[in-house]
C-alpha cells in the first residue's frame, strides 16, 4: 500500500471544509478521476437495482433504480414538478440574496472598526449556533405557510455563514496597504472599494458557497415541515400517499440540485478570484 | 483593573442592551404573538427548566448524542479506509458528494418508511445526516498527510495501528474536527426535525405542541431553550477542540508570525 503522494503538509493545510485542496495537489494517477467517479456512480445505480431484486433490501421500502428512474421521468414530464422546482429555487435565491447583502454590508461595517468588532463578538457568538429550525414555530405562528416563513429560515441560516467569513476577511487587510492607502489620502469609500473588498473577496466567496448550500437545505426543510409550496412539500405528499418510488425520485432531485448549487458556486468562486495571486486557505466558519 | 472592566463591558454590553430593548418594548405588549419578555422568561424557568427538562430536553439530547457518536465513529473509520487508497477515493468521491448534497431533512420521510417512528429512527436520521461532512473531511485529511512524514514512518517500520494512531489520525485531526463541527450543527437540526414528524417527547415535539395549542409564551421560551442548547453544545465543542488541537493552533500561530 503506497502512501498518498500529496504535498500538502498538515501544518500548512487549513482545515478546509471541502475538497478544494484536492485539485491543487499534484498527483500521479493511473486512471483519470472522472472515469473512477463514473464507475462509482454506475456501481451505486447497479446496487440499488440489484439489492432490492434479490431481496437483500426489502422490496416494499426500496424501489429499484429503474423504478426510481421511471418515476423521475414521469416527474420531469409534469408541469407541477417544474413549478415545485421553481418555488424551491426562488425561495432559495431570494433568501440567499437578502442574507448575502445583509451579511456583506454588516460584515464590512462591523469588521472595519475594532470597537464594533469587540462590542458585537459575544452577541454573534451566541446567536450564530442557534439552530435555524428553532425558528420554525415562530415562523409558522407569524406567517403560516406563506413564503415569508421560508425566507425567515433561509435568511437566518445563511446570514451567519456570510457574516462570519466577511468578518474574517476584513481583518485580513495588510496593515502596510492600509497605511499606504491612508497616506495617499484615499477616502473611506475608496478604501472599502479598493482595499477592503478585494482583500475580503476570497472569504466572501467561501461564505457565499457555504451559505448557498445551507440555504437550499433550509428551503427544502421549510417546505417539508411548514408546507410552503416546493419540492419539500411534493416530497411530503408523495410519502404520505405511499408513492415510494416518487419519494426516492424527489430525494434524488434534491441531491442533484445540491450538487449543481455547489458546482455553480465553485465556478463563480474560481472566476471571480482568477486575479487573486494565491488561493488563500479558507478559515473554518 | 480597567482592562478587565472594559472586557466585561464589551462582552455583556450589547446583549444587555438588546435584552433591555426587548424587555421594555414588549413590557405592556398586548399583541397575541409577541408576549412580554417577562412571561417568556417565566415560562422558560417554570416549564423548560422544570418538568420538561427531564421529560423532553433530556430524551432529545440523548438521541442527539447517540446519533452524533454513531456518525463520528462510522464516518472517521470509513474516512480513514477510503482516504488511504487513491482508487477507492476516486470511485467513491462523487457518490459521497451526492449523498452530502441531499438536504438531510428530506431523508426523514424515507427513514420513517424504513424504521417506523421510534427512537431508533431518530438516532439513525441524525447519524445518517451528519456523517457526510465528517466523512468527506476525514477522507481529505487522511489524503493530505505529509508525504515526508509518511515516508519517514514507513522507513522506520511504523505500520498498522501505530501508524494510524501516531501519524494518520493526528495529521488528519484538524480536518476531522472541521467536519465534526459542521456535523454538529446538522445533527442539532435533525434532532429537531425528526421530532416534528412523529414523536411523543422531545424538545422539537414540545415546541411544536406549544405552537399548535397557541401557547405563545411557551413557544418563545422553547425557542430560547433550543438556542441555549445550540449555544452550549457549540461551546462544549470548542472546549474539546481547543484541547485536542492545541498543538495545531500553536503551529499555525508560529507559522503565521514567522
Amino acid at each position: 500500500m503506497s502512501g498518498s503522494p500529496a504535498v500538502v503538509s498538515p501544518g500548512s493545510a487549513a482545515p478546509v471544509s471541502d475538497t478544494d485542496a484536492l485539485r491543487r495537489a499534484p498527483r500521479r494517477r493511473s486512471m483519470p478521476s472522472a472515469v473512477l467517479g463514473l464507475i462509482g456512480l454506475l456501481a451505486l445505480v447497479a446496487l440499488v437495482e440489484i439489492l432490492p431484486r434479490i431481496g437483500v433490501l426489502p422490496r416494499e421500502f426500496f424501489p429499484t433504480s429503474s423504478e426510481i428512474g421511471s418515476s423521475l421521468a414521469d416527474l420531469v414530464g409534469q408541469a407541477s414538478f417544474w413549478q415545485a422546482v421553481l418555488d424551491t429555487l426562488s425561495g432559495w435565491a431570494l433568501g440567499l440574496a437578502i442574507a448575502s447583502v445583509a451579511g456583506i454590508v454588516l460584515g464590512i461595517l462591523i469588521g472595519s472598526s475594532r470597537f464594533t468588532r469587540e462590542f458585537t463578538a459575544s452577541t454573534i457568538e451566541f446567536l450564530r449556533p442557534i439552530p435555524s429550525v428553532a425558528l420554525i414555530p415562530i415562523a409558522v405562528l407569524l406567517f403560516g405557510s406563506e413564503i415569508e416563513s421560508k425566507l425567515l429560515l433561509v435568511v437566518y441560516a445563511s446570514f451567519w455563514q456570510v457574516l462570519i467569513q466577511v468578518l474574517y476577511g476584513v481583518q485580513d487587510i495588510d496593515p502596510v496597504a492600509q497605511d499606504t492607502a491612508r497616506a495617499y489620502g484615499l477616502g473611506r469609500w475608496a478604501r472599502v472599494r479598493y482595499l477592503t473588498w478585494p482583500t475580503a473577496l476570497p472569504y466572501v466567496m467561501t461564505g457565499l458557497r457555504l451559505a448557498a448550500a445551507v440555504a437550499l437545505i433550509l428551503a427544502v426543510t421549510s417546505e417539508l415541515v411548514i408546507g410552503n409550496p416546493g419540492l419539500g412539500k411534493l416530497l411530503a405528499t408523495a410519502q404520505s400517499s405511499g408513492a415510494i418510488a416518487n419519494t426516492y425520485a424527489i430525494v434524488v432531485v434534491t441531491g442533484i440540485l445540491g450538487v449543481l448549487v455547489n458546482l455553480v458556486f465553485r465556478a463563480i468562486e474560481r472566476r471571480s478570484l482568477s486575479w487573486h495571486p494565491s488561493q488563500r486557505a479558507e478559515l473554518p466558519a | 483593573m480597567t482592562g478587565i472592566l472594559r472586557r466585561v463591558g464589551m462582552t455583556i454590553g450589547l446583549p444587555v442592551l438588546l435584552l433591555a430593548a426587548w424587555w421594555f418594548a414588549s413590557a405592556n405588549s398586548t399583541d397575541f404573538f409577541f408576549p412580554p419578555l417577562s412571561q417568556i422568561l417565566e415560562s422558560l424557568v417554570d416549564e423548560w427548566f422544570g418538568p420538561r427538562l427531564a421529560a423532553d430536553v433530556l430524551p432529545s439530547v440523548l438521541r442527539l448524542a447517540a446519533g452524533y457518536a454513531l456518525a463520528a465513529v462510522v464516518a472517521v473509520s470509513l474516512g480513514v479506509l477510503i482516504g488511504t487508497s487513491r482508487t477507492v477515493r476516486g470511485v467513491l468521491e462523487p457518490v459521497l458528494e451526492f449523498f452530502r448534497a441531499i438536504p438531510p431533512p428530506v431523508l426523514v420521510p424515507i427513514f420513517i418508511l424504513l424504521l417506523g417512528i421510534g427512537d431508533g429512527m431518530k438516532v439513525v436520521v441524525i447519524a445518517f445526516g451528519c456523517m457526510w461532512p465528517i466523512l468527506l473531511n476525514t477522507v481529505e485529511g487522511v489524503r493530505a498527510v505529509d508525504s515526508v512524514l509518511s515516508d519517514t514512518a514507513r522507513t522506520y517500520g511504523i505500520t498498522g495501528a501505530a501508524r494510524l494512531r501516531k501519524l494518520v489520525l493526528p495529521a488528519a485531526s484538524p480536518q476531522i474536527f472541521a467536519g465534526l463541527r459542521q456535523g454538529l450543527s446538522v445533527a442539532i437540526i435533525l434532532m429537531v426535525i425528526s421530532e416534528l414528524f412523529a414523536a411523543s417527547n422531545g424538545l422539537g415535539f414540545a415546541v411544536v405542541q406549544a405552537q399548535r395549542s397557541f401557547a405563545i409564551a411557551e413557544t418563545w421560551a422553547g425557542m430560547l431553550m433550543l438556542g441555549l442548547l445550540g449555544f452550549l453544545l457549540a461551546l462544549l465543542f470548542r472546549v474539546v477542540e481547543n484541547r485536542q488541537l492545541r498543538w495545531y493552533h500553536g503551529l499555525r500561530r508560529a507559522q503565521r508570525s514567522s
